[in-house]
């Protein structure tokens, strides 16, 4: 019957060795749908974006100039500016993705999220799509970062490895922190207490990070918990890969292998938690 | 012969709230069924438990043949869903509504073409199709909302205070479209009001919820009937079974609610 036909699309994989296969294609095809829906959202209205930018324009331009003068930060051979480059950009990722989770209380406070949860799709395939998401939004701080870097006269590497690399670690890096952002939002459930819990996570996953000075001028425990901080990760990746002849502090391999490991567990917490948004 | 929804004994409790207390229903295939009862008689907790938002706490239930609770996904391939509250995004125009959600329920691009313009002319949409929903009217959007829980032609179609908030004209027009709905395509239609009128339009049978229990059931005339017959309307059986004041329930999050749904968009 036809209708059977177009509930269940991965039917027509009929051997059992092709299960998993089409599983996973439903997965991300159901993933993808969701982040298309992002990025029409964001074409019918980009002004949001816009007013993202001030952020990391005034860190750069007013905080970066007056610390690469002051130079009282050791960055070694690194100019100031360059060294706090790609951290203002992990910053940017962050602070767009931490308050993700306050759309998925306003999905619910209207019912979006009810009809969405009703479709035969998988809950960790939307938790994905979400995570995604907010990659698509970050991903256009990275251009904005990477035009004032420019401006700034900052050393950055230009190749096609170095920017895919850099689209990459963005992406994986805003769906770590929107995912744990999802995560909190299906646990309060309420915009105002989202709101000061999100007050509270952000300054201490930014400050307690490699982001704006090195590892080495922490006190212990600070650099104790930094290692602990998926944020450090993300910025040593972007560190590593933005600018040219940076070598990295942990390498490349364990940066991407934290930033995947941590999100893989946050989207399979995220599916389990998602449905009791609903209730 | 198998119901298209059915239920024995379905309860739910929030902590030592019975919301929904040992309902027990069937709905046949094809039939339009009103579950009526002022706010906070559990009409919305049973729409939930059936379209598989919420566990029950015990008894059984299912929807086109498949258990609620053993196979959920089953029970969603199934059925549509039009909230009580809001659900199309404004943010996006009518169309890309609809393309969003027939992606995601894995409908072919070729089927896409045909279906997705199919359903904005059912509901009268086709004008409007490319305008952001932002800009609809509270009408047009539950009309769209009700275009995309058919979209995929589910067996069974869940409308949860169709028109809530909506002006007479809206009201009557979201009315002639769930009616054709029923009579082109032969969808079930479970639906939950506070209208009487809205039963006595549509409702082939109604059952009245009153805390969490069904107090009385049938076809809207046998109602009528089982109060004093002749001349009584359907809000006389209404206050007869559930007391007189109609808004008895509610609480300040669903006044909030019900405000917010009436203003819609904006």
């Amino acid at each position: 019957m036809k209708q059977e036909e177009r509930a269940a699309p991965h039917a027509v994989f009929t051997s059992p060795w092709l299960r998993p296969l089409a599983a996973t294609a439903t997965f991300v095809r159901q993933a993808l749908v969701i982040a298309e829906l992002e990025a029409r959202k964001l074409r019918h209205d980009p002004t949001e974006l816009l007013t993202r930018a001030v952020q990391p324009a005034l860190w750069l331009l007013v905080f970066g100039q007056v610390f690469t003068h002051t130079r009282a930060i050791p960055t070694g051979d690194l100019r100031y500016i360059d060294f706090m480059s790609p951290g203002i950009l992990a910053q940017s990722v962050l602070f767009i993705s931490i308050f993700y989770g306050i759309a998925a209380i306003w999905e619910r406070d209207v019912g979006i999220v009810h009809k969405f949860l009703v479709a035969p799709a998988s809950r960790a395939a939307i938790a994905t799509g979400k995570a995604l998401s907010a990659g698509v939004r970050a991903l256009s701080q990275a251009i904005i970062v990477y035009v004032l870097a420019a401006i700034l006269q900052v050393r950055l590497a230009l190749t096609v490895q170095a920017v895919l690399g850099v689209i990459v670690a963005v992406v994986l890096g805003a769906a770590l922190f929107s995912t744990f952002s999802l995560i909190v939002a299906c646990l309060v459930k309420t915009r105002e207490r989202f709101m000061g819990i999100g007050q509270v996570l952000t300054m201490p996953l930014f400050f307690a990070s490699n982001a704006i000075y090195p590892l080495s001028v922490m006190p212990d425990w600070l650099r104790t918990i930094a290692l602990g901080n998926p944020l450090t990760y993300e910025v040593d990746a972007l560190r590593t890969l933005m600018l040219s002849g940076q070598a990295s502090s942990y390498g490349l391999g364990v940066d991407f292998a934290v930033l995947t490991g941590v999100t893989a567990l946050f989207v399979v917490i995220a599916g389990q938690l998602y449905p009791r948004i609903a209730t | 012969m198998t119901f298209a929804v059915e239920s024995h004994d379905l309860t739910r409790r929030f902590g030592t709230l019975i919301a929904v207390d040992s309902l027990t229903l069937s709905v046949d295939s094809g039939e339009v069924f009103g579950l009526l009862g002022p706010n906070g008689a559990g009409k919305t907790t049973v729409i939930k438990m059936l379209t598989t938002l919420l566990p029950p706490t015990s008894g059984t239930a299912s929807v086109a043949g498949a258990d609620i609770v053993k196979h959920p996904l089953a029970v969603r391939r199934a059925i549509g869903y039009v909230p009580q509250l809001l659900s199309a995004d404004g943010t996006l125009t009518g169309r890309e509504n609809l393309l969003i959600f027939a992606k995601l329920y894995g409908m072919r691009r070729r089927e896409r073409k045909v279906e997705i313009p199919a359903a904005l002319a059912f509901m009268g949409l086709d004008g409007s199709a490319d305008r952001l929903v932002r800009q609809y009217s509270g009408g047009m959007i539950r009309r769209l909302e009700i275009a995309e829980a058919m979209l995929h032609r589910p067996q069974v179609v869940f409308l949860d205070e169709p028109t809530v908030g909506l002006d007479p004209v809206a009201r009557q027009a979201v009315w002639d479209h769930i009616g054709r709905l029923r009579a082109d395509w032969g969808t079930t239609i479970l639906l939950t009001t506070h209208y009487m009128e809205e039963a006595d339009a549509l409702c082939g049978r109604v059952a009245i919820m009153h805390l969490g229990r069904v107090v009385a059931g049938g076809s809207p005339a046998e109602l009528k009937e089982s109060i004093g017959g002749e001349g009584s309307t359907l809000d006389e059986v209404f206050a007869h079974y559930t007391g007189d004041n109609l808004d008895s329930g509610g609480t300040y999050r669903e006044a909030g609610r019900t405000r917010r749904t009436a203003r819609r968009l904006h």
